[in-house]
C-alpha cells in the first residue's frame, strides 16, 4: 500500500467519523424514531377571539365567579393588597375603555367589565420581552414560557392594558396548598403572568374556563372563520374593544 | 545539585500532598459508590423510552417537551415504538412515578443537582405548608 499523507489523512478522517457516529448512535439509538404531533381532541383556530356580553356579566359579583373559575383551574393566588396576581377581573367602563364621558347613561355608568389579556394581534408584550418568554402563537394566543421569564417585568410597561401581574412574592404562601389544581403548575417568585387564553385547555378540548361557568355570555371562537358562532353574534351586536387607538388590534371584545 | 530552601519545599510538598490525598484518606475502607435503589412504578413496566435514554436524557428530553407543548402547540409524543403520550410533566411522568421523593430525589441528592422543576410544578404528593 502507497503510504501517502494523502491516504493517511482520508483514513484518519474516517476513524473519527465512525467514532462520532458510534458514541452518539448507542445513546441516540432509544430515543430516535420519536416523534410530535398535535392532540385529536384539540381545537383549532387561525385565530382565537372573545366576545364578552356585558349586559350579561355586569357587576362585579358576575365577574367574580368567571374570576374564581379561572384562578381555581390556573392556581391563582389570592393576596391582599397592590401586590394581588389577576388574571381576569372587574373594572368600570372609565378604567376599561379609556373614553369617560361626561354625560353617561346610569346603566352603563355603574356596569363593571370583565378585564383580561386581549392576546392583541400586535401585542407590545411579546415585541419588548427580552428572552422570548412571551410569545404568540400562530393561533393569535399570546403564551408565555415561566421557564424563560427572567421578571424584568418590561411587557407589564409595554401593556397598555394593566393585563399582567408580578410575583413579588412566593405565590404559593397565598395558595391553599390543598385544593390546588395538580394538572397545572403555579408559579414562583419573580415571574410575571397573565391570562393564557386557557390553552391547556383547548389541547384537551375544553373551552376555557371563564367561559364554561358565564351561562353564554362569553362566547370564545374562531375570529379568522365566518361561519362561526362568535362572528356571528360580531355581527349581530354593537361591540368594542380595549383602547383600539393604539393599534394593537385586540381579540376580546365587548358588547355594550 | 543542591537544593535551595530545601526545608521549605519539601514541608510544603508534604503538606500539599497530605491535603490533596485527604479524601482519599478520609474516604478509604468504606464502600464504593452505588447507584441509588428507586421506587420504580407498580403498575407500569415500561417507561416511554428505554431504561438508558431515559437515564442519561431525560433532561433533554423535558426540554423538548416544553418546547414542543408550550411553542408548537404539539402536545402528544409519539416514542419510537409507536405509542402515544401527552406531553406533561404533572400529568404523564409524575402519574406513574408518583414519589418524587423516592425517584426523583434520591439520583438528583447523590449528583447535587438541584433542577427547578418543583418552585412551580406540583409533585404527586402534593404540597406542605
Amino acid at each position: 500500500m502507497n503510504h501517502t499523507r494523502r491516504n493517511f489523512l482520508k483514513f484518519a478522517g474516517l476513524t473519527a467519523a465512525g467514532l462520532c457516529v458510534a458514541s452518539a448512535g448507542g445513546v441516540m439509538a432509544a430515543g430516535a424514531g420519536a416523534t410530535y404531533k398535535e392532540g385529536a381532541q384539540a381545537l383549532k383556530a387561525k385565530r382565537w377571539g372573545m366576545v364578552i356580553d356585558s349586559k350579561k356579566v355586569g357587576t362585579k359579583e358576575a365577574i367574580d365567579v368567571l374570576a374564581k373559575a379561572c384562578h381555581d383551574v390556573h392556581n391563582v393566588p389570592n393576596i391582599p393588597g397592590k401586590q394581588n396576581i389577576m388574571w381576569i377581573w372587574a373594572a368600570g367602563f372609565e378604567q376599561a375603555f379609556d373614553q369617560p364621558n361626561n354625560f353617561m347613561d346610569e346603566g352603563l355608568e355603574k356596569r363593571q367589565f370583565p378585564i383580561l389579556c386581549n392576546h392583541c394581534t400586535n401585542a407590545p408584550c411579546v415585541r419588548v420581552c427580552p428572552t422570548q418568554a412571551t410569545y404568540k402563537r400562530p393561533d393569535g394566543i399570546v403564551a408565555m414560557d415561566y421557564h424563560r421569564c427572567i421578571g424584568c417585568r418590561y411587557c407589564m410597561a409595554g401593556c397598555p392594558f394593566g393585563a399582567r401581574s408580578f410575583n413579588f412574592m412566593e405565590p404559593r404562601l397565598h395558595l391553599d396548598v390543598t385544593k390546588l389544581n395538580k394538572d397545572f403548575p403555579t408559579r414562583m417568585r419573580g415571574v410575571v403572568e397573565k391570562c393564557n387564553f386557557c390553552v391547556e385547555r383547548l389541547a384537551q378540548g375544553k373551552q376555557p374556563a371563564c367561559v364554561e361557568v358565564s351561562n353564554g355570555a362569553v362566547v370564545y371562537g374562531d375570529l379568522s372563520d365566518p361561519n362561526s358562532e362568535i362572528r356571528k353574534i360580531l355581527r349581530e351586536h354593537y361591540t368594542i374593544r380595549r383602547k383600539p387607538s393604539l393599534g394593537t388590534e385586540p381579540s376580546v371584545y365587548y358588547i355594550i | 545539585m543542591k537544593l535551595y530552601n530545601g526545608g521549605k519545599i519539601i514541608t510544603g510538598l508534604v503538606i500539599f500532598l497530605g491535603i490533596f490525598l485527604a479524601p482519599l484518606a478520609y474516604n478509604a475502607g468504606k464502600a464504593a459508590y452505588s447507584q441509588p435503589k428507586l421506587k420504580m412504578p407498580e403498575n407500569e413496566k415500561e417507561c416511554i423510552e428505554s431504561k438508558e435514554f431515559m437515564r442519561t436524557k431525560h433532561m433533554q428530553l423535558l426540554n423538548d417537551w416544553r418546547d414542543a407543548s408550550l411553542r408548537d402547540g404539539t402536545r402528544v409524543y409519539v416514542n419510537s415504538k409507536g405509542k402515544e403520550f401527552e406531553m406533561s410533566l404533572q400529568k404523564t411522568c409524575m402519574k406513574c412515578h408518583t414519589n418524587k421523593a423516592e425517584f426523583c430525589d434520591k439520583c438528583h441528592n447523590d449528583a447535587a443537582v438541584v433542577p427547578y422543576c418543583w418552585d412551580c410544578h406540583i409533585q404527586p404528593e402534593g404540597l406542605k405548608k
